[in-house]
C-alpha cells in the first residue's frame, strides 16, 4: 500500500473539516412571533454572582433574574416587593415579613422563609450596609413558609433601607440550597424567583446572554417605579448582545440590529442623534460621579494641605466636558452624596465653587512641604472616564508645578496596581481615577470612599477617626431631619480631610429604537415594563 | 511518510510544551490580578485576598504550574477564573465562528489573489500589473479596522445588504452563515490578497522565465496552458508556503475583526481573557493556536506533494 499523499486524500480532507464545521454550535429555534428584546449592555457578563462582586453588569444581571424583599421608587421611598406585609414592634426591635402569594423560583420551588434569611444572610456578609445590619441583628427565624422575622439587639433605623438597598451589593433572594454557598466562592446556579429567566445554555461569556420571561412571576398590582412595583414582563425573550466596538453597537443600532445600546460613548450620541428611529435620552436621574482619589500612605497626599490644593484648582466644569463630552450631559457636583438625592449638599464645598484660585492652591502646596516628589497618576485608557480624568488632573498639578507622570495601563492594570501599598519606586502610585454610580453615594452608609477606616478600608487608604464618629452618629438619626444634619456634618469633614476630591456628576445617555417604549427612568437598567411594537 | 508525519506529531507535543511554560511564566510576571477584576470596583484588600486565596493564586509557581500541567495532561484545560465554565467548553462555544471566518477568508484570499497574481506576472510591466501591485501596497498598509469600517458603513448601514455584525450558525442555515461572513472575510482577507497575490506573481515571473515555458510557447500551446498548467503549478510552491506562515498573520487579524464585527470566536476570547487576567482561557487557547499554527506547517509540508511530484516523504 502506498504512503503517498494523493489529491484524493486532500479531497477528503477538505470534506470532512467542513462537515465538521457544520456539526459545531447549537441551534436554537425561536418560535413564531416571538418578541425579543436584543440589547446592547455596557459591559461583559462574566460574573453570575451579584454578591461576590459588585460589578454594575452583574447587579444588571440581578435585577433581570432575582427578586428582592423590598425596594426603592423613584421617591427614595422604600416599598414592599416580595414582602407582601410587615410589622415593626413598637421598641423597633421585631420585624415580621410576610412573602406574597404565588412566589416560585425558576425551578418551580416556592420561595420560602428560609430562603429570603438565607439570602440576607450571605448577603450581609460582603455589603457593609448589611454589615452594619448584621451588627445590630440578634436572629432571623423563620415562623413558617411565609412569615419570618428579624429580632435586633437594638433598633437600626436602616433596616428597611438595608432590604431595599438598589445598588451593589443587593440583597436578592436566591434559593436557600445556592444562598447557603460561602459568601466569597461564586454560585454556578442562576435560579431566582424574578420576573426573567436565565437560559445558561445559550450563555457565551463575551457574547451573549439570553433571558425568557417567567409566566410563573405574578407581578405587583403597583405601577413600576424604579426597582419598586409592577415587574410586568411585555417581551418573550432578552438577548444580551455584548458589542465591544462602539463604532459597531452604533452601527447595529442605527441598521435596526439591536433594539437598545444602554450606554452611549458621548462622541457617538450626535452620530444616533440623526437618526430619526433612534430616541437618545437620559434615563438615569442620578448619573455616576467622577472622582480623584489619593494614595494616603505617602507623601504628597499625606499631607492635608495638598489634598486641600486640589480643591481649589480643580475646575468641575472641565471634567464634565472631559467626561460627557457635552454640559448636556453632565454638571457640577460639589458634594459628597449624590446631587438630586435627599442628602446632599453644599455644605463645606465653598472651596470647589466659584472661579478657581490657583495662587491659593500654590500657596496650599507650599505649605505642605511639598519638595518636588514625583507623583504618579496610574491611568487606564480603554476606560474614557478613567483616562479623561487622567489627564485633566495631570494639566492641574502641572499648572501647580508639582512633578506629575502618567503612567498608562488598561484598567485590569490599574485595580490591580491600586491595591500595591508600596511606595513609587516600588509599583506604588498617588492618584487614581474611577467613578460610582449615583446610588452608591446616597448616604453615608453607602458611600464607601468617604471612610476613614485606614488599611481596612478602601484603596488609598485615608485613616480619619472623625470622620467614622460622624458616620456613627449619623446611623442613630432616627427621622429625616437629624438624617440630613448628621450627613452635613460627615461632608464637612470631607471637606476638610479631602478623601477624594468629587469631579463632575455626568450620565451617559442610552438610545433605542423608537419601536419601544416603556423604558424605566431609574439609575439602574431594568428590562421589565419595556413594549417592542 | 508515515513515520515523518509521526516524528512531526511528537514535535508538535515538543512545541507546545516549550508553549506552555513559557506562556504560564509570562502570565506569572505580567502585572494583573484576576482577585482585583473580581471584587469589582467597590473591594477592600481584605475581598481580594480572599478571592486570591479561594483561586490558589497565592500558591508558588512551581506548585501551580505542576497543577496546570497535571490536569493539561489529563485532558483538563482548566475554569475560567469569572464564568467557572470550563475552557473546554468556551473553546468549543468559540471555535465555529473562528473557523468559518479563516476558511473563507483563505477561499476569498486565494480565489482573489491568485488570479491576480497570475495576470499580474503575465502582464507584468503594463498598468494592469502596476494597478494589481498597487492594490498590493493598499492592501498592506491600510489597518484591517479600518477597511472593516469602511464595509460596514457602505454595505450593512448605507445599502442594508448585509448585517453589521454577529453570527450566524452553519446550523441555522447556509445563507445566514454566508451573509454573517462576507464582510468579515474581506476585512480580513485584505492583506492576505496583498501578500498571496505579491508572491504568486513573483514566483510565477520566475517560473516563466525557465526555458521549459519557452519550450511549450514554442510548441504552440495557448498562453493559457502555459500559464496554469505549467507555470502556475510549478510557481505554486513558494505561495503555498506563503499561505501556511500566514496562519499566523491570520489569527492575529482575526482577534481585530472579531472585535470589529462582533464574532463570538477564539480571538475575542483571548482579547477579553487578556485584558481580565483570566489565565486558564489564556493559556488554553495560546497551547490551542500553537498547536494549529505547527499542524497547519505540517498540512502545509505534506501539501508539496501534490505540486511537485519529485517531492518524496
Amino acid at each position: 500500500m502506498s504512503n503517498r499523499i494523493s489529491r484524493s486524500h486532500f479531497l477528503t480532507a477538505a470534506i470532512a473539516l467542513l462537515a465538521l464545521a457544520s456539526t459545531l454550535g447549537s441551534p436554537v429555534a425561536l418560535a413564531q412571533g416571538q418578541k425579543v428584546l436584543k440589547f446592547i449592555p455596557q459591559a461583559d457578563l462574566r460574573i453570575l454572582d451579584p454578591i461576590t462582586t459588585t460589578a454594575y453588569i452583574t447587579r444588571n444581571h440581578g435585577y433581570m433574574i432575582y427578586d428582592t424583599l423590598f425596594a426603592t421608587d423613584a421617591k427614595f421611598q422604600v416599598q414592599p416587593q416580595m414582602v407582601d406585609k410587615y410589622d415593626v414592634s413598637k421598641d423597633g426591635v421585631t420585624y415580621t415579613f410576610t412573602l406574597r402569594d404565588g412566589l416560585k423560583f425558576h425551578d418551580g420551588q416556592p420561595v420560602r422563609s428560609a430562603d429570603c434569611i438565607a439570602s440576607v444572610e450571605r448577603w450581609a456578609k460582603r455589603d457593609a450596609l448589611g454589615q452594619k445590619l448584621a451588627e445590630a441583628t440578634e436572629s432571623w427565624k423563620a415562623v413558617n413558609d411565609k412569615t419570618f422575622t428579624l429580632k435586633l439587639k437594638r433598633p437600626f433605623p436602616l433596616t428597611l433601607e438595608a432590604l431595599a438597598k438598589p445598588s451593589s451589593n443587593v440583597p436578592f433572594i436566591m434559593p436557600e440550597r445556592i444562598a447557603k454557598t460561602d459568601a466569597s466562592t461564586n454560585i454556578t446556579e442562576a435560579i431566582g424567583s424574578g420576573p426573567f429567566k436565565f437560559v445558561k445554555e445559550e450563555w457565551v461569556p463575551g457574547s451573549k446572554v439570553v433571558y425568557v420571561k417567567n409566566t410563573d412571576y405574578v407581578p405587583r398590582k403597583e405601577s413600576s417605579s424604579w426597582a419598586a412595583g409592577g415587574k410586568v414582563v411585555k417581551v418573550d425573550r432578552v438577548e444580551w448582545i455584548y458589542i465591544p466596538d462602539a463604532a459597531t453597537a452604533a452601527a447595529a443600532l442605527n441598521a435596526g440590529e439591536v433594539d437598545w445600546w444602554e450606554q452611549l460613548p458621548p462622541d457617538l450620541i450626535p452620530v444616533l442623534q440623526k437618526n430619526k428611529d433612534i430616541k437618545v435620552e437620559n434615563i438615569d436621574p442620578l448619573g455616576s460621579m467622577g472622582m480623584i482619589r489619593f494614595n494616603f500612605l505617602y507623601p504628597p497626599f499625606n499631607n492635608p494641605k495638598m489634598r486641600e490644593a486640589l480643591l481649589y484648582a480643580v475646575d468641575q466644569n472641565d471634567y464634565v466636558l472631559g467626561i460627557a463630552g457635552d454640559p448636556k450631559n453632565g454638571r457640577t457636583c460639589y458634594s459628597y452624596f449624590t446631587c438630586g438625592t435627599p442628602l446632599s449638599s453644599e455644605v463645606g464645598a465653598e472651596p470647589m465653587k466659584g472661579k478657581r484660585d490657583l495662587e491659593k492652591a500654590k500657596q496650599l502646596i507650599k505649605e505642605s512641604g511639598y519638595k518636588g516628589e514625583k507623583v504618579v497618576i496610574i491611568d487606564a485608557t480603554d476606560q474614557p472616564i478613567v483616562h479623561s480624568q487622567s489627564l485633566l488632573t495631570a494639566d492641574v498639578l502641572k499648572k501647580l508645578g508639582v512633578n506629575v507622570e502618567v503612567q498608562a495601563g488598561d484598567w485590569g492594570t490599574l485595580i490591580t496596581r491600586r491595591t500595591s501599598k508600596e511606595p513609587l519606586d516600588r509599583g506604588g502610585w498617588s492618584i487614581f481615577h474611577t467613578w460610582l454610580v449615583g446610588p452608591d453615594l446616597t448616604t453615608p452608609a453607602v458611600n464607601f470612599a468617604v471612610r476613614g477606616t485606614g488599611q481596612k478600608g478602601w484603596f488609598g487608604w485615608p485613616e480619619d477617626v472623625k470622620t467614622e464618629e460622624l458616620r456613627e452618629k449619623w446611623f442613630e438619626a432616627t427621622d429625616a431631619a437629624s438624617s440630613k444634619k448628621a450627613a452635613e456634618a460627615v461632608q464637612a469633614r470631607a471637606f476638610e480631610f479631602v478623601p477624594y476630591v468629587p469631579t463632575a456628576q455626568f450620565i451617559l445617555p442610552t438610545a433605542y429604537r423608537t419601536n419601544l417604549s416603556g423604558v424605566i427612568i431609574a439609575p439602574i437598567t431594568l428590562m421589565w415594563n419595556v413594549e417592542k411594537r | 511518510m508515515t513515520a515523518r508525519i509521526v516524528r512531526r506529531l511528537f514535535a508538535t507535543v515538543a512545541v507546545m510544551a516549550v508553549v506552555a511554560f513559557v506562556v504560564f511564566s509570562l502570565l506569572y510576571l505580567t502585572p494583573g490580578d484576576p482577585a482585583a477584576v473580581i471584587a469589582g470596583d467597590i473591594a477592600t484588600d481584605e475581598d481580594i485576598r480572599r478571592i486570591h486565596e479561594r483561586l490558589g493564586l497565592d500558591e508558588p509557581f512551581l506548585v501551580r504550574f505542576g497543577g496546570w500541567l497535571w490536569a493539561l495532561l489529563h485532558g483538563d484545560l482548566g475554569t475560567s477564573i469569572f464564568t467557572n465554565l470550563p475552557v473546554t467548553q468556551l473553546i468549543a462555544q468559540r471555535v465555529e465562528p473562528t473557523v468559518s471566518l479563516t476558511l473563507s477568508t483563505l477561499v476569498v484570499a486565494i480565489l482573489i489573489a491568485v488570479p491576480l497574481g497570475v495576470l499580474a506576472a503575465a502582464k507584468a510591466g503594463t498598468w494592469l500589473d502596476r494597478t494589481v501591485m498597487s492594490f498590493s501596497v493598499l492592501g498592506f498598509s491600510v489597518p484591517v479596522f479600518v477597511i472593516a469600517y469602511a464595509l460596514i458603513l457602505s454595505f450593512a448601514v448605507e445599502l442594508d445588504w448585509l448585517p453589521v455584525q454577529g453570527y450566524s450558525n452553519l446550523h441555522d442555515g447556509l445563507w445566514e452563515w454566508l451573509r454573517h461572513l462576507i464582510l468579515p472575510s474581506i476585512a480580513l482577507g485584505t492583506v492576505y490578497v496583498a501578500l498571496i497575490a505579491r508572491m504568486t506573481r513573483a514566483s510565477m515571473l520566475d517560473v516563466l522565465a525557465q526555458d521549459y515555458i519557452r519550450t511549450a510557447s514554442a510548441k504552440g500551446l495557448a498562453p493559457n496552458q502555459v500559464l496554469i498548467r505549467h507555470a502556475l503549478k510549478n510557481a505554486a510552491i513558494p505561495v503555498i508556503t506563503i499561505i501556511g506562515m500566514g496562519v499566523a498573520l491570520l489569527i492575529s487579524g482575526a482577534i481585530v475583526t472579531e472585535t470589529v464585527f462582533a464574532l463570538p470566536g477564539i480571538g475575542r476570547l483571548t482579547v477579553d481573557a487578556i485584558l481580565r487576567r483570566d489565565y486558564p482561557i489564556i493559556q488554553g487557547v495560546i497551547l490551542i493556536f500553537s498547536a494549529v499554527y505547527v499542524l497547519v506547517n505540517l498540512a502545509v509540508d505534506l501539501s508539496y506533494v501534490f505540486f511537485d511530484p519529485r517531492i518524496r516523504y
